[in-house]
């Protein structure tokens, strides 16, 4: 099967998680849209060197992830094939930011080995540099998996659809809604329809070479923009048949009671409390304090 | 509308480029006829469609659909009573669920919502999808997008239903199960169709177009028997009406 075909199962797999039963589900979709929001608002907030202060951000996803139970392989799966973008954006951060941000003097080290009884003698340490340039690539990859993970993580406990619906509801503008929204109906067909045309092409091509020349590539692409074209046409005109005139609407009953007030605000003020106080700073101290008195 | 009139007087069309797509076409199809509409590729079957629903305007000549000629001014008006049936049901299923899409032309038509809601569960139960009501279009197979895609029509509640090849691509049983439903519409029906035996149980009239012009126009049961019309417009014998093959060699034997 095609790779392009399986990326379709795959895409309908999430339109299958967000069927799933889960008070995370249940929920109405503008509280998860609005907690998403305001978790990746606060997660890119921070200081480019900032490293300690996201990891106690994990913990949505996890909760996230543990309610709704959701497949964790699958949507850590989906984050390694987006991971490339985010990791050629901040490679050149070594590059570009050698200045050494972080020194590691070992001595500390040996002398907390000491401290808990190591009595070896370990030699002379010196101590490590890190430069600013790979705290801020580390940062990136981090704020990476938190905002990725939150968004498939909406779509999964959601739908693609609800969460149009409750775009529109906050005022989104209109046009652009509807874009998203046979953005989605139509990529299964377009892909699917893509999938077709590298079939019937493999089939002639008797090389057993997966390579394909330029030139048929374009034409191929060339021959989907004009069937995608001509679908368009008939897609407009069915929609004339029933009466549209510019404006999409759609009869969805959906109610921001006590559960999502509460879900969306328990989780804002959790995240602002992130925010504002360093946890793994304040926790690390308590520890310190703990281990010498 | 008063009576659900289809009549096209002298129907004549000229794609850009210059290709006759339709010649000089006379027809008058009554309230509650249901005509099929036969011919090979390219016999204008399908640009016949789109003239009756306005979306290729005539070279020359007129429709006329009800008491309204089909014009621009009339168009609107006369979409509210006409509804179409495309050949692929993923041009007719745009919306994000089968709820959606179904009542997607109520709500254009202005419909209060509790009644919307209700037109859609009534056309979804008519062509027996009640249960698909929240499932996404893109997840439904080839049966189930058809009947949907009917429905959407029907929730519109048109006086004249008009369909694209509505049997293509579907299993037997899927196929069967059209026809019977199709039997009890008492819409005026008009089906441009390859199904020459659906033609024959679903409409008592057939038109034969070739090379865009109408060749025949009778009883459905008369015109397919004429061999030499079917052969000469690119058709051939129901298979209904054809000697078994297994019956006529056992005879022989």
């Amino acid at each position: 099967m095609s790779n392009l075909q399986n990326n379709l199962f795959d895409i309908f797999y999430i339109d299958t998680l967000a069927c799933r039963q889960s008070w995370i589900h249940s929920l109405d979709p503008r509280a998860k849209v609005l907690t998403t929001l305001i978790f990746v608002g606060i997660v890119v907030s921070f200081d480019k060197y900032e490293i300690a202060m996201l990891i106690p951000f994990f913990i949505y996803p996890a909760v996230a992830i543990a309610l709704a139970d959701l497949p964790f392989v699958y949507l850590a799966k989906k984050m390694l094939l987006l991971l490339p973008f985010a990791f050629f954006i901040g490679i050149f951060n070594p590059l570009m930011d050698n200045k050494t941000l972080i020194t590691f003097d070992l001595k500390d080290i040996v002398d907390l080995m000491e401290f808990i009884g190591f009595k070896e003698n370990i030699g002379k340490m010196g101590t490590i540099d890190i430069s600013g340039g790979w705290v801020s690539f580390l940062s990136i990859m981090i704020r990476f998996c938190l905002t990725v993970g939150a968004a498939l993580i909406l779509i999964s406990t959601t739908g693609f659809d609800a969460v149009c619906l409750a775009l529109q509801r906050f005022g989104v503008p209109r046009p652009f809604i509807v874009q998203l929204m046979f953005l989605y109906r139509y990529m299964f067909v377009l892909i699917d329809e893509a999938s077709r045309m590298v079939r019937a092409r493999s089939l002639r091509t008797f090389d057993n070479s997966n390579q394909m020349r330029f030139g048929i590539f374009i034409s191929m692409v060339g021959q989907l923009l004009l069937r995608t074209m001509d679908r368009a046409q008939r897609i407009h005109l069915a929609m004339c048949c029933r009466g549209f005139e510019g404006d999409i609407q759609m009869l969805r009953a959906i109610n921001f009671g006590v559960p999502e007030t509460l879900f969306t605000a328990g989780w804002t003020s959790l995240f602002v409390i992130l925010r504002l106080y360093n946890i793994p700073v304040k926790l690390g101290m308590m520890i310190e304090n703990l281990l010498l008195s | 509308m008063s009576h659900h009139i289809v009549q096209a007087d002298n129907l004549h069309y000229t794609y850009p480029d210059g290709t006759v797509g339709l010649n000089k076409i006379n027809f008058k199809i009554h309230h509650g006829e249901s005509v099929a509409l036969v011919g090979s590729n390219g016999a204008g079957k399908s640009t016949l469609l789109l003239h009756l629903i306005g979306s290729l305007a005539p070279t020359d000549g007129d429709i006329r659909i009800g008491d309204f000629p089909l014009n621009k001014k009339n168009l609107k008006l006369v979409r509210r009573s006409v509804g179409m049936v495309f050949q692929d049901p993923d041009d007719q299923l745009f919306m994000p669920t089968v709820f959606d899409d179904v009542a997607f032309g109520p709500i254009n038509l202005g419909i209060p919502e509790k009644e919307v809601e209700q037109r859609v569960m009534d056309s979804l139960e008519t062509v027996g999808v009640p249960h698909l009501i929240r499932r996404s279009p893109h997840k439904l197979s080839g049966g189930e997008k058809r009947a949907v895609a009917i429905a959407t029509v029907l929730a519109t509640t048109p006086d004249i239903l008009i369909m694209d090849e509505p049997s293509s691509n579907l299993d037997p049983s899927s196929r069967r199960r059209l026809i019977n439903l199709l039997k009890t519409f008492t819409h005026t029906k008009i089906i441009a169709t390859h199904d020459l035996d659906m033609a024959l149980e679903v409409c008592s009239r057939t038109i034969i177009l070739d090379r865009g012009q109408i060749v025949a126009d009778g009883l459905t049961k008369e015109l397919f028997i004429d061999e030499n019309l079917l052969k000469t417009s690119g058709l051939e014998k129901p298979l209904t009406m054809q000697r078994c093959p297994v019956c006529s060699n056992y005879s022989k034997i």
